[in-house]
């Protein structure tokens, strides 16, 4: 049963509390996973698996605590990252999870990745009151403090994000009739439920629904089938791959409504530049967060501390890939609510701090978008702006948006 | 009916090692009823050295006797009827989502689901069974493939949605201990699988030991033959199916509780070839064999990314060996070591040291 690692780390663990009972002084009040020398944080990501790409980011935010360490920890504590594959399989998430609480006791698990792996462990850490914080999904279930008070989620979610659309095309586009292409997992309807929200009575103004799924080769029969139901609006719930493909078929066959593309596909490099740019002009988006491919931000101090994060932590990494940016301020965000903890590293202070932002400014979030928290809002990232396509890149146009919808 | 396919051949060679007929022999019998002993009294450990036997390493234990469950059902086709299936992640997935349904939407309480589930997948087995007659070896493992594949978009489909919950899954309860025994959840989960591992594999010994599994087997050797000498082949391989499929299935619900959490992304294609490697690994045709290739999934897994963490962090070698290549390196060291799997590497093994 005992793995080499495991035994290992079962030994030094031991090295660690005899050394522990002899220093006595300690410093704080601590949890299970937190010490005077160090705070355990565990994280689970796809390494393996068909969502392997995604493996990135637990790569990133390695790289990421490995420069707080070598700046010094944090209030002198060293960050120890433990970080797992579960291959995006549910039943594996549950068990690595375990792992990190029962077996290497973690203090808090931090950024788990997916939305059906962290509905499988929802539960489990929410009865077993370990933080579970900032998680990588957009899904807007992880905002309910009510009835799981040690989940987090991060990023907008995608039904706040949808129902900010539904709110612009009401307002800007004369007699709508809109057409959605949505990818059929809980992503996409995540996002047509939060846009059918956002319509409210005008529900009807949406004439033409259709569906895809990830495994499917083309999209070009339902862009054909938007194109027939006279819409004057589309709104692109897809991925890169066929977000690319459907705005190029669009322009191929010479339908022209106002576009909306959702967040998860709104990079230059995967999307925008294979769709042709000359196809893509005046497509409007939501964001959040920079990219690094939009050369608006060449000079900007944040995107250049990054830059240089990216060169010296993670050499061989893409510096055209925003995974590692969302790694970053992610990273960032936690790094913050660690310090705040002070010498308390108990897991319910963990949890109060994580709830307490006010305003946080976290790099490389688009100017002007801060980052709050409140024992009733777990919804750290809430506002997005709206950006149009121009030329080789976005241009961001009106105020910060945030929708109390969830 | 061509008897020249891999499927026989292979399986005329697993037949020449001792390893299927230690099945009948007595002196297993008592090692067997040993081990569930030895089964019994690890959990009470817990209470001597909780950090040994914690919860967590139960579940982990709890596991290994589900997938042992789901090789055994994998083994009763493969090993002993010689029917190749890529596809028992599929009866894994419908058990599950049986188990789960039925407890989510009907309410039912889990320990009177199994029977329920059982019969689900053997009808579901046996009627997949029906058109797999006409495939032999290799095509009837491509007809399996696509089920395994299928299952999890099914799962996924707009009008099963109501039931299935969609690629949002269900969540589901962990069963609690019943008659307010003092044990923890993981305890009894541990327990709880313990019994129905126990009389699946009693039930499944006494079956090969049987008129029946004899039949079975004659038609893995050369059905032409078998059905010469009056066994209707048609008739025991679609039951085969379905028996295989219901033992498959019983394992996936017994997931379902222990994972309290099913979604189609659990059931992808990836399970199937892990029972099929778990099979292979742990022995094919042999009872023993299956339990060791429930315990090798779970354990060469978990282990393998260690491992990996190992040989690049603590080792500090600069290769960035991915889990899973440890897991194939290990797969074909065992392969070249062991052909027979580890039950019969450990049968050749032990008649050589006696000798």
């Amino acid at each position: 049963m005992t793995t080499r690692r495991g035994f290992v780390a079962g030994a030094s663990a031991a090295g660690v509390l005899l050394a522990s009972r002899i220093a006595q002084a300690q410093k704080g009040k601590y949890d299970e996973g937190a010490s005077d020398t160090e705070i355990k944080i565990g994280h689970t990501n796809p390494y393996s698996g068909p969502a392997s790409s995604y493996g990135v980011i637990g790569r990133a935010i390695e790289s990421y605590w490995k420069m707080v360490n070598d700046q010094g920890g944090i209030n002198g504590r060293k960050i120890r990252f433990i970080t797992l594959d579960d291959g995006y399989s549910p039943p594996k998430t549950v068990e690595v999870v375990r792992q990190l609480v029962e077996q290497e006791k973690v203090l808090c698990l931090f950024n788990t990745l997916g939305t059906p792996t962290n509905t499988a462990i929802h539960k489990y850490v929410n009865a077993k009151k370990i933080p579970h914080l900032f998680v990588a999904t957009g899904a807007s279930k992880w905002g309910n403090p009510k009835e799981f008070p040690w989940t987090m989620g991060f990023q907008p979610d995608y039904h706040t994000e949808a129902v900010i659309y539904a709110k612009h095309i009401l307002a800007n586009v004369k007699d709508a009739k809109v057409a959605v292409l949505m990818q059929n997992d809980d992503y996409g309807k995540d996002y047509f439920e939060g846009f059918r929200e956002g319509l409210g009575k005008e529900v009807g103004r949406i004439v033409k629904h259709v569906t895809y799924e990830v495994t499917d080769p083309t999209v070009d029969s339902q862009v054909i089938q938007m194109k027939d139901s006279g819409a004057n609006v589309f709104f692109n719930i897809s991925i890169p791959k066929f977000a690319a493909q459907s705005m190029r078929k669009a322009a191929e066959i010479g339908w022209k409504p106002v576009q909306y593309l959702n967040n998860v596909s709104g990079q230059v490099s995967t999307t925008m530049k294979p769709a042709g740019f000359e196809n893509v002009q005046g497509v409007i988006t939501a964001a959040w967060l920079k990219d690094p491919t939009d050369k608006q931000w060449d000079n900007d101090s944040e995107m250049k501390t990054w830059r240089e994060w990216m060169a010296k932590y993670n050499p061989a990494g893409n510096v055209q890939d925003v995974n590692y940016v969302y790694a970053y301020a992610v990273s960032f965000t936690m790094h913050e609510t660690l310090k705040k903890c002070g010498n308390d590293l108990t897991r319910v202070n963990l949890m109060k701090q994580a709830a307490s932002h006010q305003k946080l400014r976290v790099p490389l979030l688009l100017p002007a978008i801060t980052l709050s928290t409140s024992s009733t809002d777990f919804y750290p990232v809430q506002a997005v702006r709206l950006q149009r396509f121009k030329g080789e890149t976005w241009e961001l146009f009106g105020d910060v948006l945030a929708a109390e919808s969830s | 009916m061509t008897t020249a396919s891999p499927a026989d051949t292979a399986a005329h060679e697993s037949v020449a090692t001792p390893v299927s007929t230690s099945v009948t022999s007595g002196a297993s019998d008592r090692w067997a009823w040993g081990l569930v002993a030895v089964g019994i009294i690890i959990p009470l450990l817990g209470y001597v050295v909780p950090d040994i036997v914690s919860d967590y390493r139960l579940f982990l234990m709890s596991t290994m006797m589900i997938y042992a469950i789901a090789v055994l059902g994998l083994n009763l086709l493969t090993g002993f009827n010689g029917q190749i299936s890529l596809g028992h992640g599929a009866f894994y997935g419908v058990g599950a989502y049986t188990a789960a349904i039925l407890m989510d939407k009907v309410g039912m309480p889990y320990w009177t689901l199994l029977p329920i589930v059982a019969v689900v997948c053997f009808v579901i087995g046996f009627l997949f069974g029906l058109p797999a007659l006409r495939l032999e070896g290799i095509y009837l493992a491509l007809a399996t493939f696509a089920l395994a594949l299928a299952v999890p978009q099914m799962l996924k489909y707009r009008w099963l949605e109501d039931l299935t919950g969609g690629v949002q899954g269900i969540v589901l309860l962990k069963p609690e201990p019943p008659f307010g025994l003092p044990l923890s959840e993981d305890q009894w989960l541990y327990y709880y699988c313990l019994i129905v591992m126990v009389i699946l594999y009693w039930a499944a010994a006494n079956l090969l030991r049987g008129r029946s599994g004899r039949a079975m087997m004659a038609i893995r050797d050369h059905s032409m033959a078998a059905s010469t000498m009056g066994i209707d082949v048609a008739r025991y391989k679609t039951i085969t199916f379905g028996i295989s499929a219901a033992y498959t299935g019983v394992a996936g619900a017994l997931s379902a509780s222990a994972i309290a959490f099913v979604a189609p992304d659990s059931f992808g294609f990836f399970l199937s070839i892990s029972l099929l490697i778990g099979l292979v690994v742990g022995g094919v045709a042999s009872l023993a064999g299956s339990v060791i290739g429930g315990i090798f999934t779970v354990l060469v897994q978990n282990s393998s990314q260690s491992l990996s963490n190992f040989v690049k962090s603590d080792l500090g070698l600069p290769f960035d060996l991915s889990p899973y290549s440890v897991y194939g390196i290990l797969l074909i060291v065992l392969m070249y070591v062991m052909p027979t799997g580890i039950a019969g590497g450990v049968a050749i093994a032990w008649r050589r040291l006696r000798r």
